[in-house]
């Protein structure tokens, strides 16, 4: 029987018994937003089981898709059963999207993995909804690590570091890389910094400035006062060489998470986000609905936000 | 930038060198009797540094460029008859296409191979094949021009073993083989493994054919995949040139001699269908690679500073609609790339739009270039546009265009055009452009800018008309695998494995020239995909990224 | 009161694009993979040398609306039905799309097996467009 005929609980329940046509319908419902998300919501949010969430980031053109891709073909050998999100930009234009980063993974369906690309759709909120959504999803039908793939810039960068429990920042061998990392507030956000393409010249160069900045910053175990320092990592994706270490540095950190109960912390603070998000977008509809055919009438705009705020909060 | 006068050597060089080349036997006049002279107007003439008009003094007055004809479908037997009859009807160059599981390093029973056995090209799995392709032909008298590349190794030694069998040593075998795996990640994407180690491949062919086979082109540094992919004019000229300064970095970068390995080299271009933009194009080639040559990287010997090419009339120009229309399109291209000074022409037939030619449509195809060269009397004179201010600025704006694309190369190498290549191919720049350019001018067509005719103007006369369409017979797929079976059957599998065993320690020691090894596996019947695995085990596969 | 859907008009919808085989000529694939973004389309781009398998998979898990591929060596029609009876086995009702070099009289034979819509070589936008959301909406 089609998936899409289903009801929502059906759909669930298929996917929670691993049929993966559901989960990819599932994954579709929960992107769509409205009423089905929520009930999506409402049904996986009792099925999770805490799946580890890591976040790859870093500039285009890091490596970041074949690191994944690596990391995915070796996850299994652990027992592990993947699921990545790639997530990639739509046009601003247009709303298409070309979601190419699942070619460099090798197709996991053997192994159990699961691959899903992502588009940023750029709405109101962009991912802040649909990623928390689908990593439950993820989640609740067993897949444990989720991983979510994106281009570090701006937005994305936030929307996708608050969903995850680790973030792993990708950069390139060649001085100005680590700046720019710095820059983009990439090391704020870095659990773990990984150099790929490490055979390159200017690695180890690269490996000193960033553990310079990291020293300067004073960002280290900033927030949970722990003083965590993200440990930096050489990789050659396209070899596979580092990835090894570079798993036991984000599950290392998970360690850690756990121990200094920052794990709790981290995650309420997701669930606090994603509760103000969807506050925010209900609000942000009402504030739509509440302006439209607005004409200046003699009072200043202060007031008369001031009234419609009244009327929207009672 | 354009050629400047003062420093050029004179007529009198130029005459020396006309008066000393022998000359074909026929009248250089017009139709009308009228004589003609060898070249018109100024220096730099044709034979003179830089060659922007030509590299030898006499242009098509000593010899015609070679009317090559691609050839190849089928099995090993099959092209063997094929190319006796070139052979019969006086023809000395023989072009071999390959299927598709052979160009990418697959056997005819891989599970790739599944379709595709014999149907662009001919199978060869392994010696016994390219034995038969050749059956009963004296390698010794003939130029053979093998168009593959990522395996392109396998199949030259392959070729060797070949001619050792019939006494030929490999001193005296004459010909081409693509090898040209730059422009497989830009454009026809017949790679195997990652850039460098595909590389190394290269140039220890480069090395080995310098010192063992004089008369070997070991590469043919091609334009026409990337133009058919969708560049532009110029970016096929910068592109197709970057890639051969890369490879002459890197043969430098062992030590090897850029005046020994320099003369081997050659290229191969497209013809499109804008007639000026495409002289231009050649002439612009001819002029900086000699340039480069000589001034970055040190060439004494002028034959090393020489850019000798192959051209194709462009295959993405032939329409589907109203297919005759095709034949004057190539005659166009024909025309430009003669008059570009081009060493060698295949001319594509008309109906390739839709399938293999026919052997119709494949005849009216070189008569097509037999009137160019016989009937128009453009080959009495060199580079007879040369001088006519539109071509010359022309010449001039394609090399400005390709210069700027060098030091973009240069700048993302760090002054190595080489690893400015690898960044390149590995940041998606070439890809890019190209896909912009092709999405581009499928825009134009789209929106009327552009007119293609038959396709969006002039499209009565778009009947139903497929009078032909060459289905290729899937029996051959069978042949060829109980074939295969065959050999596998009868072999020394000790051998085989021992040898397939060398490659892998020779590839993964930097410092041993890969050929010797390969030629050892062939002569064992190991099979292509055997050898192209052998090597995919020390130096992986690649796989490109999506770039739209 | 729910959230309203992020999709105000119609859902997005997403095309998977691959070739099957051996062959190389990523030119055109590539052109309509720009047009369906252009029309607001999310476009799953495999690209080259994917098997039916492959396709199959990311159809899955990227709950593809439609499957387009790009064929240029006649090998249209061993490949089609191959990946048709994938899609099949797989119990994905996917329409299927085919472009590239296809003989007009190929056409109904492919129409019978179960294509959804063949577009020719170099088909302009609006042709493209309209043939994915046909598609789409047929199997809706």
């Amino acid at each position: 029987m089609s998936v899409k005929k289903l009801s929502v609980p059906e759909l669930v329940g298929r996917a929670l018994e691993g049929d993966r046509r559901a989960i990819g319908r599932l994954l579709t419902l929960i992107e769509r937003g409205g009423e089905p998300a929520d009930e999506i919501t409402d049904l996986t949010h009792p099925a999770t089981n805490g799946a580890h969430v890591v976040g790859i980031t870093g500039a285009p053109g890091a490596g970041k898709s074949t690191l994944t891709g690596q990391l995915i073909r070796h996850l299994p050998t652990l027992g592990l059963k993947p699921a990545v999100l790639a997530v990639d930009p739509s046009s601003p234009l247009t709303g298409g999207a070309i979601l190419g980063d699942r070619v460099r993974m090798d197709d996991v369906a053997g192994d159990g993995g699961f691959i899903r690309s992502v588009a940023t759709r750029g709405h109101a909120g962009g991912l802040a909804l649909s990623v928390p959504g689908s990593v439950r999803a993820f989640d609740a039908c067993g897949f444990d690590p989720v991983l979510i793939e994106t281009v570090g810039v701006g937005q994305v960068e936030v929307d996708v570091a608050g969903a995850a429990d680790t973030t792993v920042v990708v950069v390139n061998p060649g001085w100005g890389d680590a700046v720019q990392a710095n820059k983009a507030g990439l090391l704020e956000v870095a659990d773990v910094f990984v150099i790929n393409k490490a055979d390159r010249e200017g690695a180890n160069d690269t490996r000193r400035d960033l553990e310079l900045m990291l020293d300067l910053s004073h960002v280290s175990g900033h927030e949970d006062g722990t003083g965590y320092r993200p440990p930096i990592l050489m990789t050659t994706a396209t070899d596979g060489s580092g990835v090894e270490a570079m798993w036991e540095a984000v599950t290392a950190h998970r360690t850690h998470l756990e121990a200094t109960g920052s794990l709790e912390r981290r995650r309420a603070a997701r669930f606090r986000y994603e509760v103000a998000s969807r506050l925010t977008t209900r609000m942000e509809r009402s504030i739509t609905r509440s302006v439209d055919g607005l004409t200046p009438d003699g009072r200043s705009p202060a007031t008369v936000a001031a009234d419609l705020a009244a009327d929207l909060l009672a | 930038m354009s050629d400047d006068k003062q420093a050029w050597p004179s007529k009198r060089d130029w005459q020396r060198q006309y008066d000393a080349t022998r000359l074909r036997d026929a009248p250089f006049e017009t139709m009308s009797g009228v004589p003609v002279d060898p070249v018109y107007g100024d220096a730099p003439l044709p034979g003179q540094y830089p060659f922007t008009r030509g590299l030898h003094a006499a242009g098509y007055r000593s010899r015609l460029w070679t009317m090559r004809m691609f050839a190849g479908f089928g099995t090993a037997e099959d092209t063997n008859a094929r190319f006796k009859e070139i052979l019969r009807n006086g023809g000395t160059g023989l072009s071999t296409a390959f299927d598709m599981p052979t160009l990418m390093g697959y056997d005819s029973d891989s599970p790739w191979a599944l379709g595709e056995v014999g149907r662009a090209g001919v199978a060869v799995d392994t010696l016994r094949d390219m034995e038969d392709l050749y059956a009963d032909i004296d390698l010794g008298t003939v130029s053979t021009s093998m168009t593959i590349n990522g395996p392109a190794a396998a199949l030259l030694a392959m070729y060797i073993a070949v001619g050792e069998q019939g006494g030929v040593a490999k001193a005296d075998l004459a010909g081409t083989i693509q090898n040209d795996i730059l422009k497989e990640y830009q454009a026809q994407k017949e790679y195997i493994y990652p850039p460098r180690p595909s590389m190394r491949i290269v140039t220890d062919m480069i090395r080995y054919t310098s010192a063992e086979m004089p008369k070997w082109h070991p590469v043919s540094i091609s334009g026409y995949h990337i133009r058919e992919a969708g560049s532009t004019a110029a970016q096929e000229l910068a592109f197709t040139l970057a890639n051969g300064f890369a490879y002459v970095e890197a043969a430098l970068a062992e030590g090897q001699d850029v005046n020994q390995f320099g003369r081997r080299l050659s290229f191969f271009f497209n013809a499109h269908s804008d007639f000026f933009e495409e002289i231009g194009k050649f002439r612009a080639a001819r002029r900086i690679w000699a340039r480069w040559m000589k001034e970055r990287y040190g060439a004494t010997d002028e034959r090393a500073m020489m850019c000798r090419f192959h051209t194709q009339t462009a295959g993405v120009s032939l329409t589907a609609q109203q297919p005759e229309n095709n034949i004057a399109r190539v005659a166009i291209q024909a025309l430009s790339a003669a008059l570009g000074g081009t060493q060698s022409l295949h001319t594509d037939s008309f109906d390739e739009a839709l399938a293999l030619p026919t052997e119709k449509a494949a005849r009216i195809a070189l008569r097509t270039q037999q009137i160019v060269a016989h009937e128009t009397g453009v080959t009495h004179v060199a580079d007879p546009l040369g001088g006519a201010p539109y071509v010359e600025w022309m010449t001039d704006e394609m090399e400005r265009q390709a210069e700027a694309v060098f030091a973009h190369l240069d700048e993302l190498g760090n002054g190595s055009i080489l690893e400015g290549v690898y960044a390149g191919i590995d940041n998606g720049y070439f890809v890019g452009e190209i896909a912009d350019a092709a999405y581009r001018f499928e825009r134009e067509i789209n929106n009327g800018q552009r007119i293609i005719v038959g396709v969006n103007e002039f499209t009565d006369g778009n009947e139903d008309d497929e009078t032909n369409l060459l289905r290729i017979d899937h029996s051959v797929e069978e042949l060829q695998r109980k074939r295969l079976g065959a050999v596998k059957q009868e072999r020394d599998s000790a051998a085989v494995e021992a040898s397939l065993a060398a490659i892998r320690s020779a590839a993964a020691d930097p410092t041993v020239n890969l050929m010797p090894p390969i030629i050892d596996a062939v002569k064992t019947y190991a099979t292509e995909e055997e050898i192209s695995n052998a090597m995919r085990d020390v130096f992986g596969t690649y796989v490109e990224q999506a770039i739209v | 009161m729910a959230i309203e859907s992020t999709d105000t008009e119609q859902p997005t919808i997403r095309v998977v694009l691959a070739k099957l085989g051996l062959d190389g000529h990523d030119r055109g694939i590539k052109v309509v993979a720009r047009i369906l973004r252009d029309a607001g389309m999310e476009v799953i781009y495999l690209g080259l040398r994917q098997t039916t398998a492959s396709i199959v998979a990311a159809a899955e898990e990227e709950d593809a609306d439609a499957i387009g591929l790009s064929m240029h060596n006649a090998g249209h029609l061993a490949l089609a039905p191959s990946m048709l009876a994938a899609l099949d086995d797989a119990d994905l009702d996917i329409p299927l799309i085919i472009g590239g070099i296809i003989p007009e009289a190929d056409i109904p034979v492919l129409k019978d097996a179960g294509i959804a819509a063949i577009l020719g070589p170099g088909a302009p936008a609006e042709e493209v467009v309209a043939a994915v959301r046909g598609a789409v909406a047929a199997r809706a």
